[in-house]
């Protein structure tokens, strides 16, 4: 059974389509990767789903019920979190606090959500920076606390924007590490990154855009061979 | 440390208590009762610019309206002005709920310009509508007329203001409001649905300033729209107490408050109307300075000195 559908989305910046006639689904469990060049329209998807954007047209499915409609914060109620390609942390909220304020979506307990705020922080392995500041966290962690924020919301699907952009090789590998971690949990997770090898490495399927269409979907090594995609990678000279 | 720190609060309660009964001289109660009613003010402006984050600079309406109606019921209708106690807060609350409804909507300075433009409007319709009395304002003869009075009334205005905005800041709304004012975006993306939250905040804080208006008219006996509606006495004056004892503290707006009226009181004598001029000096510097506030600086310092205790990463509260 299929998480989530997208059918035939489109987005319109004025003129400009973003993302134009898009279908795709998400099954329950899997990673999903979208890639794509610099603004091929990925971040505009997850803005989509998650109703930050309202759509243009065409029709979200989440668990069979429409969501396109909804506001955004219903969004993350029905069970969708997301992060943030650019963070945003709580930033004068201390690790804790930020956790704790996701937390609150399923409790109304201080005592309940301080002991889940816990226990997540410890799953992201931010055991050690729990009472510092936010705004005090250099880049990797602050990353981090966007998950974990967004997993104390308790989501079903997870949505991960360019978790690794901005990473040292070795920083990266840790991200991939907890996103293994978060999908041996049961969770379903879509993912945009950049670096490719990353894509490949914990991808089920992948949804490769350009322009805000779809190029190729498929498994891993399928898109990676598509003509199509290699094309818009590294130009029609290696196609 | 915990229970030196109950009872320390514990002591400053029972002096707080006691102390009309020490001082008995009502210029200096008048002083500490005018301190209560701002206290009230800024601490519920608080819970809104400070916690929000939902920066508002026409409080002069909610307590204005508060203020009119304990008047106006005695004007009009004979009824005890402090049933305004009641009457007051509710109205506010009243008039503050479109306004939240449209401009909490909206991200940016639109609440803010909303505010500003509603205490204008009520002073300025307050000031021509047939039923106010206009800018001759309304005199109440007080059937109390003992400080001691009015300094337990204002205390326990002020213990409630407080203690209902501790509670809230410290649940999961206060949680909320935090983060609204931290990130609007990442705020949605956690669930928290913003406007509703926004007028969460909101409410409370009409309900205060309202009961401070109304306090404020059984006390002081003597209002008009241009003292009660005053933008910059008033509106833009509530802003700068906060500052001055610290945004998103508990107990800032308080010391914010008695500065304020303290300040005033010692400079009247010297320097006339000018008074008011070393105070905006003192928030200058303070801001330059102590941009934390009076209140949030001292925080700061102890969560420092936490911290080098522990040895560890030690927390800043919100």
């Amino acid at each position: 059974m299929s998480l989530l559908e997208a059918k035939d989305i489109t987005k319109k910046f004025g003129g400009l389509a973003a993302v134009s006639n898009l279908s795709f689904t998400v099954n329950k469990g899997e990673i999903l990767g979208i890639i794509g060049p610099n603004g091929s329209g990925k971040t505009t998807v997850f803005n989509c789903i998650s109703r930050f954007f309202p759509l243009t047209a065409g029709e979200l499915y989440f668990k069979d019920k429409r969501i396109d409609q909804l506001p955004a914060h219903k969004i993350c109620e029905l069970g969708i979190g997301r992060t943030f390609q650019v963070v945003k942390p709580l930033r004068r909220m201390s690790v804790e606090e930020n956790v704790m304020a996701g937390a609150f979506l399923r409790t109304s307990s201080m005592a309940r959500a301080r002991q889940k705020a816990g226990e997540i922080i410890e799953f992201c392995s931010l055991d050690k920076y729990r009472h510092r500041e936010a705004k005090s966290l250099p880049i990797p962690l602050r990353k981090r606390l966007e998950i974990a924020r967004a997993l104390a919301t308790e989501p079903e699907l997870l949505l991960l924007d360019e978790t690794c952009a901005g990473l040292n090789p070795k920083e990266s590998e840790a991200a991939i590490e907890l996103i293994q971690k978060i999908r041996d949990a049961g969770m379903t997770i879509i993912i945009v990154e950049h670096i490719m090898k990353v894509m490949m490495g914990i991808s089920d399927r992948i949804l490769a855009i350009n322009f805000g269409k779809m190029i190729a979907f498929g498994n891993p090594q399928e898109v990676s061979n598509h003509p199509e995609v290699v094309k818009a990678y590294l130009g029609d000279a290696y196609a | 440390m915990k229970n030196v720190n109950l009872l320390l609060k514990l002591l400053l309660l029972v002096i707080v208590v006691i102390l009309p009964l020490v001082i008995k001289a009502p210029y200096q109660l008048h002083i500490i009762i005018l301190i209560f009613i701002w206290a009230i003010i800024g601490t519920s402006w608080n819970l809104l610019g400070g916690y929000a984050g939902q920066v508002s600079f026409g409080h002069a309406a909610f307590f204005g309206v508060g203020a009119y109606a304990a008047g106006l019921l005695q004007f009009h209708l004979g009824i005890s002005p402090w049933w305004g106690m009641l009457l007051g807060p509710i109205a506010a609350v009243v008039v503050s709920l479109p306004i939240g409804v449209i401009a909490f909507r909206l991200r940016g300075p639109y609440f803010a310009l909303a505010m500003l433009a509603l205490g204008e409007i009520f002073r300025l319709l307050f000031i021509n509508l047939p039923f106010t009395n206009g800018a001759k304002g309304i005199l109440i003869m007080p059937a109390i007329t003992t400080k001691m009075f009015y300094y337990y009334v204002g205390l326990a205005a002020l213990l409630l203001t407080v203690g209902v905005t501790y509670y809230i800041i410290h649940s999961k709304i206060g949680y909320y409001l935090v983060s609204i004012r931290e990130d609007q975006d990442a705020a949605t993306s956690l669930g928290i649905p913003t406007t509703l939250y926004k007028n969460y905040a909101l409410l409370p804080s009409a309900f205060f300033t309202g009961l401070a208006g109304a306090l404020y008219m059984n006390y002081v006996a003597f209002i008009d729209p241009n003292i009660v509606f005053n933008l910059t006495n008033v509106s833009v004056m509530v802003i700068m107490v906060v500052m001055l004892g610290g945004v998103a503290t508990t107990w800032g707006p308080t010391v914010g408050a008695a500065i304020y009226i303290v300040l005033g009181e010692v400079f009247r004598t010297t320097l006339g109307s000018a008074n008011v001029l070393v105070f905006g000096v003192l928030v200058c510097l303070i801001i330059l300075f102590l941009p934390n506030g009076i209140v949030g600086e001292i925080d700061m310092l102890r969560g420092v000195l936490a911290r080098k205790k522990e040895g560890a990463a030690g927390g800043v509260k919100v």
